[in-house]
């Protein structure tokens, strides 16, 4: 038990003495899973609303292909973003790998189908005759969107906080993309890893409960505009 | 009725689903100021129509013309539906207070804040809903919300209602009290109607005009007066509330009366037919009159038949009689005349209906 307080105090002296570095990995966290969450939203949402909107043959293989996706295992990810990055394979050229840029692809991929999947289940569940009530109030199909969209914005932002909550809390494909550089690719979830391994338990804990925080800050955010402009 | 000049003319609508021509209507058209309503039994197509008719639905071939244009591109099919307003079964209201969806349609189209104020109370105030105005939509009553929905609809202030069977998911009450709400509001405003309804009865309180469909058909069109008492088939006959529809062979006709053979009995009635000729005879189940066999002449009615009781079925304000009179005869009773004449299953009873009271179809 000791070195859960131990750990706890650390993190407090870690937090408030505003350690450059503890600061800097815990930016960098914020910054790289707040641009990969962004990018899963711009594809993954409209993806998710142009799948639950069209209606083709092949609709429920499509869906069941995404909702799988909503499980990728991040080291799956992260072995395949590696392989597309590393020196002579298709993006190689690029020269990404093992920077911050990386990270944000992986974690982009893990986060995209957990945003479809859930804004294709949020947008599919709102009454059928929603969209004929909306065109039928003279929207354009712009509007309807837009309509619709703040119809579901519940669960259009728990998609928001499942992608993000997925990759802030990943570690297998930034480690492996990223590489863990100090002052580099460093992120929480990596660093922790890597104090864990080395025994300095007061620092992981300390690491670990900062993650928290910024999780829980985030969500609470998030949570905040879920609710806000909904008549009581 | 057909004093306005034709608002919207749909001809040749071709609606399909998966194949199947769900919707076949060479030519519909409504004119301005009138209410119509759509009836029909469940999969009919009246509410295909509906929707064909307010542009929601594809068709695979038609033309919708509107105030002599035609209804073609993406321009004019959104010109239309800000011309218009439609009001589903469910209420379809979002989720906000009740005050910003009924202003919902005027933000959609552009107007500006201080009119969308001035027309939306107008319009909860019309719809007796304007203490709700702040409450959210999602914790009103069945009733209430659609009292929203059409002050929602009304608030664009539309040329033509498109109402889906506006009333079939309310209880008997709140559906009285809005059907005579509307009624009241569609003299008031004078204002455009098509509606589809299950229910004839909603048909003859709200509508100058009626359409029967079938089977993706219109099968008569008109009054609610003229469907409900000159039916043009068997089935517009029972789906209107002919509580008998008896098909028999005219064997005599003189100066307007009939006499037709129904099984091993005749039947008068008044109409033009040519001795041989198959009809339809109908007969509503409030023009026959039950007596006991005793006594059953010393009326003016033409048509007497001793009869069996077959069954007796309670209908919530009176009963269903199901006779036995070597044909199948309806009618309806009291509670009250029951006891009275002391009837039951079984029972022998002396039936009597006029020679005006049966309405014949002549088949061609």
């Amino acid at each position: 038990m000791d070195l859960i307080f131990q750990g706890i105090w650390q993190a407090l002296v870690l937090l408030f003495t505003l350690d450059p570095e503890t600061w800097s990995i815990t930016l960098l966290s914020l910054e790289v899973s707040g641009a990969a969450t962004l990018v899963s939203l711009i594809i993954g949402m409209s993806a998710g609303i142009c799948l639950a909107l069209a209606d083709f043959r092949g609709k429920k293989l499509l869906v069941s292909i995404i909702n799988t996706g909503m499980g990728l295992p991040p080291v799956v990810v992260g072995l395949f973003v590696t392989i597309f990055l590393w020196r002579n394979g298709p993006l190689g050229f690029l020269g990404m790998l093992y920077t911050p840029g990386a990270i944000i692809l992986a974690q982009a991929v893990i986060a995209t189908p957990i945003v479809a999947g859930i804004t294709v289940a949020a947008i599919q569940n709102l009454p059928r005759n929603l969209r004929l009530q909306i065109l039928a109030l003279g929207a354009t199909r712009l509007q309807m969107i837009w309509l619709l969209m703040r119809e579901a914005r519940l669960p259009l932002l728990a998609a928001v906080m499942a992608g993000f909550g997925g990759v802030i809390s990943e570690v297998g494909a930034s480690i492996m993309v990223g590489g863990n550089i100090k002052g580099y690719t460093r992120v929480l979830t990596t660093a922790t890893v890597m104090e864990t391994g080395k025994g300095n338990f007061d620092i992981a804990i300390a690491l670990g409960i900062i993650l928290l925080i910024l999780t829980f800050a985030v969500n609470y955010i998030l949570t905040l505009v879920q609710q806000h402009d909904r008549p009581r | 009725m057909n004093a306005g000049h034709i608002l919207l003319e749909a001809t040749n609508i071709d609606v399909r689903r998966g194949g199947a021509r769900v919707l076949d209507v060479p030519r519909f058209c409504l004119r301005e100021g009138e209410v119509v309503c759509l009836v029909g039994p469940n999969g009919s197509g009246k509410t295909t129509l509906l929707l064909t008719l307010c542009c929601l639905l594809e068709r695979q071939a038609g033309e919708l013309v509107f105030k002599s244009r035609p209804i073609a591109d993406r321009r004019a099919i959104l010109g239309f539906r800000r011309s218009t307003a439609t009001v589903f079964q469910e209420p379809l209201l979002f989720d906000a207070t009740v005050y910003d969806n009924v202003a919902s349609g005027l933000k959609i189209r552009g107007i500006p804040r201080q009119a969308i104020r001035q027309r939306v109370e107008q319009n909860l105030d019309r719809f007796r809903i304007g203490h709700l105005a702040k409450r959210a939509a999602r914790k009103l009553s069945g009733g209430e919300a659609q009292r929203a929905s059409l002050a929602r609809a009304f608030a664009t202030g539309p040329e033509i209602l498109f109402l889906d069977e506006p009333f079939s998911a309310l209880d008997p009450p709140t559906r009285e009290a809005l059907l005579d709400d509307l009624n009241h509001i569609f003299r008031e405003t004078g204002i455009t109607v098509v509606m589809s309804s299950h229910d004839q009865t909603e048909a003859l309180r709200l509508a100058g005009a009626m359409a029967v469909m079938r089977q993706g058909r219109v099968v008569q069109a008109g009054t609610p007066e003229e469907i409900i008492n000159f039916p043009a088939d068997e089935f517009v006959a029972s789906f209107v509330g002919m509580g008998t529809v008896l098909t028999g062979r005219v064997i005599h006709a003189e100066k307007g009366t009939v006499r037709v053979a129904v099984a091993d009995t005749t039947i008068e009635c008044v109409g033009e037919a040519a001795v041989g000729q198959q009809v339809t005879l109908c007969l509503r189940p409030e023009n026959v009159t039950l007596a006991l066999p005793a006594r059953h002449d010393g009326d003016s009615a033409r048509n007497h038949f001793t009869g069996t009781i077959t069954r007796i079925i309670p209908m919530g304000h009176f009963l269903k009689v199901q006779l036995d009179c070597g044909f199948f005869l309806s009618t309806h009773i009291t509670y009250h005349s029951r006891e009275a004449l002391r009837l039951s299953e079984g029972s022998a009873v002396a039936v009597s209906f006029k020679a005006t009271a049966v309405h014949m179809i002549s088949h061609a």
